[in-house]
């Protein structure tokens, strides 16, 4: 049975989007002469001209942080900063709708997922941090935690408001001050986020946005006046990063790359699993770290999961990114869509099987279809790399063991699943894997409570929770 | 007085639970604080790093798996030895370093009561470094922090009995297991050490110790794919730039530590985050 949809398009009237943005600096928009565009992934359509940061504009960004750091945020108690946190959460809720259409024009992401997932994530993580400011005692990270100073933080393309808010949050309520640069194809909705700092009369200097692309990411991450580098990105640049501050004291969070293992035992419970393989690698496109891109399906089963997961695909509605009823919108930038069609050239020629529902994927804009590749070996580039889209690299096993053995086989450790109905394998199974985050029965959860980051390759330090807090503090012990 | 000469002992590394020769050959003079030969220790190369590698990687399941009651009653019984054999350690230091019978004997018991402080830790730094997290959803979310794997260690010239106890103790009490070079002047005493580990029900592998120059193996420690960790407080300031430039190849956690805290042992744990449904 076919289910036909009428379109049902989210408007676009209740963004503004203007011609051009400069950087957000010491609490005003400063202009600024060098502009690169920002385009709407689905559309190819430039939505504004944006700032492009050289030295002098991280220099005066670090300045104002450095001047609201020492003279108004770092002496403010944390009952009041907590304070400036929540009108920060409650401003966001007010205009939520507005950030969810603005972050789909942008990125390219469904508006269901921008409206259910980032933006209300990205309003809870200040929620959840403002709670934290008036009681950093008590988080088990010293009787008298201090801030760092000021923190310079770069964010990618995937979750732009939600990793601006997993920055910025605990840096601000940590006491700390920040210079925030979003990834270069999706600077709007921290442009956006800028206006509700005014909004929520936050001091000036406290944040400060400033655009560009990977050189104004080298400026932050080398200059002098920062203490602190937060980045979320690639494991190749975290590695940059983690060589360039080397030699200074900046204390460094990373939040890296991702191969995840989704392993389905013979005992899982097959329909909620395969929705669950579906959240696991087609959410976002597939532009998610922690994706469950390496399935690892125990071979009795392995052939009804697969059929049934086909069937799934089938039905996976692939298209306009403001259509309501959409399920996989456009892939984030054209750089990112040849680095996905590469790769899956690549799962050709290593023999891998190659699968994907008939799909009609729009004349313009960037997309790229739900895609599996069968027969998958662990020594296949499709099984080793992340390809950051929305392809699914199928492997089986036999035993348990060789399960773990698999999955744990990949200098990355951010995230796996495990799909199971008994409890005692579950738990024995999340024991053994190598990841920082375990989801079993379930994929892709997150939460500001959650300590999310990663083993190996996948990074430095734990965003979310009590965990994330310490990477905004002074250290107990360790320089 | 008898006219015996005494049975002097070879000084070798500690490896997989053995105690080989360095696999290059190589010695180096120790000698103690009037100038007098000492003995001549193991100048451990790039390989006998590796070997020291495998054995800890291959002693790291085992040691990680054992329960954290168990490990603290390890972690005592090397404080038992130890207690045991303090005379000895002591004469050791003395001879060695020159310093006072005195403050020789306190580093000692010092170094007693650090291992017994770490092995009542070993049942409760998960309750202190773990959390469950109320999650906005029917969903059992708790966090727990685990062992790294295989954690390297460079311990301070001095103390070198209590700073070599200082590095591996911590290292050693969530799970990890632990390749150390021991402090390049004054070796002996981490050598003597390595049999009291030998005798304490410590599985081989869970602690490795070396005895050569910083300079020729910390770079190797930072380069090698397989080591997690690495504790440079042994190592000076200066050089911890260069060894975390090269650390970064696999993104390794170096940290250097001033004093005994919980806070050593939680640096070389990771946290993992599990999440399960809640459902009839």
């Amino acid at each position: 049975m076919t289910f036909e949809y009428a379109p049902a398009p989210e408007s676009r009237a209740i963004v503004t989007i203007k011609p051009k943005y400069g950087h957000f600096i010491g609490g005003k928009f400063v202009a600024c002469s060098k502009h690169f565009p920002t385009i709407n992934p689905a559309t190819e359509e430039v939505l504004s001209q944006i700032a492009l940061a050289g030295k002098a504009d991280v220099d005066a960004a670090v300045k104002a942080a450095r001047k609201a750091y020492t003279t108004t945020w770092s002496k403010m108690s944390g009952k009041e900063r907590g304070k400036y946190l929540y009108r920060i959460a409650r401003i966001m809720q007010e205009r939520a709708r507005e950030f969810a259409v603005l972050e789909t024009l942008d990125n390219g992401k469904p508006i269901r997922e921008s409206r259910d997932t980032d933006i209300p994530l990205a309003a809870a993580h200040f929620f959840y941090h403002a709670g934290w400011a008036d009681k950093l005692e008590y988080a088990g990270l010293g009787t008298s935690p201090k801030p760092l100073g000021v923190a310079g933080q770069i964010i990618p393309w995937n979750f732009p408001l939600l990793m601006l808010a997993w920055k910025v949050a605990p840096a601000l309520a940590a006491g700390n001050t920040v210079v925030l640069k979003p990834a270069e194809s999706t600077p709007l909705t921290a442009l956006l986020f800028a206006e509700v700092c005014q909004q929520a009369e936050l001091p000036a200097g406290v944040v400060n946005i400033v655009t560009g692309d990977g050189s104004t990411g080298a400026l932050i991450v080398n200059h002098p006046g920062i203490d602190k580098i937060a980045f979320t990105g690639s494991t190749e640049v975290g590695k940059i990063i983690a060589r360039a501050v080397a030699p200074t004291n900046k204390s460094v969070t990373l939040e890296l790359g991702g191969k995840a293992a989704n392993i389905v035992f013979d005992d899982a419970p097959i329909d909620e699993t395969v929705e669950g393989i579906v959240n696991g690698i087609f959410f976002n496109q597939g532009h998610v770290c922690c994706a469950g891109s390496r399935l690892l399906l125990q071979e009795n089963v392995a052939e009804e999961v697969l059929h049934k997961l086909k069937n799934r695909m089938e039905k996976i509605r692939v298209g306009d990114p403001m259509d309501k009823n959409t399920d996989v919108g456009a892939i984030n930038s054209k750089e990112q869509l040849a680095k996905i069609i590469e790769l899956v050239a690549v799962g050709d020629a290593e023999g891998a099987e190659r699968w994907s529902p008939a799909c009609n994927l729009p004349s313009k804009g960037f997309w790229f279809a739900p895609t599996i590749f069968t027969g998958v070996t662990q020594a296949h580039r499709i099984a080793r790399e992340e390809i950051f889209g929305p392809v699914l690299s199928v492997l089986t096993f036999r035993t348990p063991q060789e399960a773990i053995e698999k999955a744990n086989n990949t200098p990355f450790g951010l995230s796996a699943g495990i799909w199971s109905e008994k409890g005692s394998r579950t738990l024995w199974a999340s024991q053994q894997l190598r990841a920082g985050v375990i989801w079993a029965n379930t994929f892709n959860k997150f939460d500001p409570t959650s300590p999310f980051g990663g083993y190996k390759e996948s990074g430095w330090g734990r965003e979310g929770g009590r965990h994330g807090l310490a990477a905004y503090l002074k250290g107990v012990s360790h320089e | 007085m008898s006219n015996r000469i005494d049975v002097k002992k070879t000084y070798k590394l500690y490896i997989n639970g053995a105690f080989p020769r360095s696999e290059s050959g190589r010695t180096y003079e120790v000698k103690n604080a009037k100038g007098v030969f000492v003995a001549n220790p193991c100048l451990a190369s790039r390989k006998d790093l590796r070997d020291a590698v495998v054995a800890a990687r291959a002693a790291h399941a085992g040691w990680n798996k054992v329960t954290a009651y168990n490990r603290g009653q390890i972690l005592y019984r090397i404080a038992e030895m130890l207690e045991g054999r303090r005379g000895q350690f002591v004469e050791e230091i003395v001879n060695v370093t020159g310093v006072s019978k005195v403050k020789a004997d306190k580093e000692v018991t010092d170094s007693i009561d650090r291992l017994v402080w770490y092995a009542g830790w070993t049942d409760k730094i998960a309750s202190l470094a773990g959390s469950t997290n109320p999650v906005a959803g029917p969903f059992y979310n708790f966090t727990i922090p685990e062992s790294m794997g295989v954690v390297a260690a460079i311990a301070p010239e001095t103390p070198s009995l209590l700073g070599l106890i200082d590095v591996i103790a911590p290292i050693i009490t969530s799970g990890n297991t632990v390749v150390v070079l021991a402090s390049t002047k004054a070796p002996l005493s981490a050598m003597t050490f390595a049999e009291v580990l030998a005798t304490s029900d410590l599985p081989a592998g869970v602690i490795n110790i070396l005895t050569g120059k910083k300079d020729e193996i910390a770079p190797w420690m930072a380069s090698h794919m397989d080591i997690d960790a690495l504790d440079i407080s042994g190592l000076p300031a200066k050089k911890h730039a260069e060894i975390k430039v090269a650390g970064a190849e696999n993104l390794k956690r170096i940290h250097s530590f001033k004093s005994a805290d919980p806070g050593r042992i939680i640096a070389f744990m990771e946290a993992k985050t599990v999440w399960h449904p809640i459902g009839l």
